[in-house]
């Protein structure tokens, strides 16, 4: 073929283009903005974000909230993976609707959860009707911040296990059958099974699974807005505070850089944990 | 496999008990996770599907009214229209934008060998460990200055950079796996190489460029925190809702929560074949 030396360059440019445009650049952009402050270069957004009354408490709701979310949700994805790997009839059903909440914005599963925490909300009526209080409770109220954390904690699990599910099933698919035939062989119980076979060799996928999800707990941002308001602030919330009525770019910046540096930390760190020898790859 | 447990040193009647019990559980925590994952949403569809009255009053009835009070409200709230119509041209773009731009990258990542393929790929999966939405502050300054603010088409691009890398990898493991054999013999029997691109492989590969099209629809209709950032007036739903949570009454908050999710699990129904294909290559 005449041009095909030139034609895979040509068929990737678009594509290139447009991620050097619009994804490097612009970061180099915002780290610009969060280091300087009328053209000089300082640290002055990162002093006025870190002073503000609010961090604190900002950085540690978001840092909890990952630190209680991601572990449930692996567990919960680890079952789910499971159990539709394990069944021959209607999988293709259960893994459906396992996988709904995939496709759903943040912003409705947190008015999803709204529907059962707001004082004339289901689990009001419920409580009520068994008779367990008398009157219905304001769950999201300033008062009960476990109650908005708790209810926070159910919106993020319900909304985003889907997608560390459907990583995990894809992965346990790929691990060969003759494994768990040779330890049924030796007589293995199933929970062996899971941690000397499953566990192992799902270890790519569990970083995948792993490096997106704590990725987006740091982003956690609608699902907390419509539960709370501004009463339980995270930092993608108070990124858009800052920039939208606020109006300090530099600050909102600064904000950007923060979760930056958190996603990436904790990317490499997930990526060294799990890390998988060449040798021993699938 | 079954004749290998049998031969255990267990009597046979105590291992079908214990598969019969381990079955009753299996079924048991099946019924309870599709519990889990249905019934919110079907609570936020009885409150979209009852009055204002019955959203705000107290005790709630866990099923729908049927009254269509709160839904017209919400259709004929002040820029709901709008919005709903500038999030399906947002979602459109940007469905256009990543299948043009992300098919014919992944076409040249399955069919080629060249220098700087891996630096290609780095590229896409770095993607991954950055957090997208954050993208929207930088752009706004810079859609200023290209008279791209507020309007659908910079909104798209940043929708872009979150469904390009899913539309590339998807149509490289699409592409990889139709056989290349097949492509040879059309050029063996006088096809240039895009002909037989358009009459072998595309309509082989068309249903799975549809899907990652669905999907890339998807994440535009649901995305929040860039579109609002990066709209004003052209609000899209999910920036109409978000700016307005602090101030609209609830049955205006879950007939809108309604309207995200319901084309949502139509989309998601639509593609549910390859939502493997679309997750499981994200381990390569």
């Amino acid at each position: 073929m005449r041009s095909t030396k030139a034609l895979p360059y040509l068929l990737l440019a678009p594509a290139t283009i447009f991620l050097v445009v619009f994804f490097l650049y612009p970061f180099v952009l915002v780290a610009i903005d969060a280091f300087t402050k009328g053209g000089a270069v300082t640290l002055d957004n990162f002093r006025t974000m870190t002073s503000n009354w609010k961090f604190s408490e900002t950085l540690r709701n978001t840092m909890l909230l990952a630190a209680v979310v991601v572990p449930i949700q692996l567990a919960m994805a680890l079952s789910m993976a499971t159990i539709v790997s394990k069944l021959s009839m209607g999988r293709s059903a259960i893994l459906y609707i396992f996988a709904i909440p995939l496709g759903l914005s943040d912003l409705a599963a947190g008015l999803i959860w709204l529907t059962i925490f707001e004082q004339s909300g289901f689990l009001n009526s419920w409580l009520v009707s068994l008779g367990l209080i008398d009157k219905p409770i304001m769950f999201l109220g300033y008062q009960n911040k476990w109650v908005i954390f708790t209810a926070v904690v159910l919106g993020e699990v319900w909304r985003a296990t889907a997608i560390m599910m459907v990583i995990l099933v894809a992965g346990m698919g790929l691990i060969p059958k003759e494994y768990y035939e040779a330890a049924e062989v030796f007589g293995a119980p199933p929970w062996k099974r899971f941690t000397k076979i499953t566990l192992p060799l799902l270890r790519p996928s569990l970083q995948t699974a792993l490096i997106l999800r704590v990725i987006l707990a740091f982003e956690v941002f609608a699902v907390v807005a419509a539960l709370s308001g501004t009463q339980f602030p995270v930092l993608m919330g108070e990124t858009y505070h800052w920039q939208f009525t606020l109006q300090d770019r530099g600050v909102a910046a600064a904000f950007a850089m923060l979760i930056l540096a958190i996603s990436i930390a904790f990317t490499l760190l997930l990526l060294y944990l799990l890390r998988v020898p060449r040798e021993a790859r699938l | 496999m079954t004749a290998v447990t049998n031969d255990m040193p267990i009597a046979p009647a105590a291992v079908t008990d214990a598969r019969k019990a381990g079955n009753w559980l299996l079924i048991a925590c099946i019924v309870l996770l599709c519990v889990w994952v249905l019934l919110p949403i079907y609570l936020l569809l009885v409150n979209a599907l009852s009055s204002p009255a019955q959203v705000t009053g107290f005790p709630k009835r866990i099923t729908p009214s049927f009254d269509f009070g709160s839904l017209s409200f919400f259709l004929n709230f002040q820029g709901v229209g709008k919005a709903l119509w500038n999030s399906v041209v947002v979602a459109l773009l940007t469905m256009v934008l990543s299948i043009g731009i992300g098919a014919p990258a992944g076409y040249a990542l399955s069919r080629f060998d060249f220098p700087g393929k891996q630096a290609f790929r780095f590229l896409v999966l770095m993607t991954r460990a950055f957090p997208l939405p954050l993208l929207a502050l930088p752009l706004a300054v810079l859609f200023i200055r290209t008279g791209l603010d507020d309007t659908a088409f910079g909104l798209a691009i940043v929708h872009t950079t979150l469904s390009l890398p899913f539309a590339v990898l998807i149509t490289f493991s699409l592409f990889s796996g139709i056989p290349v054999e097949l492509e040879e013999a059309a050029w063996t029997l006088g096809c240039n190489r895009w002909q037989a691109f358009r009459k072998v492989v595309l309509p082989l590969a068309l249903p799975g460029i549809a899907a990652s099209a669905v999907f890339a629809f998807t994440i535009s209709w649901n995305e929040v925190f860039a579109a609002a950032v990066l709209t004003i007036e052209n609000r899209t739903l999910t920036a109409f809702l978000l700016q307005s949570i602090n101030v609209s009454p609830l049955y205006l908050k879950f007939a809108g929560g309604a309207a995200l999710v319901v084309p949502a699990l139509i989309f998601i129904f639509a593609v549910r074949k390859y939502l493997f294909a679309m997750w499981g290559i994200a381990n390569r």
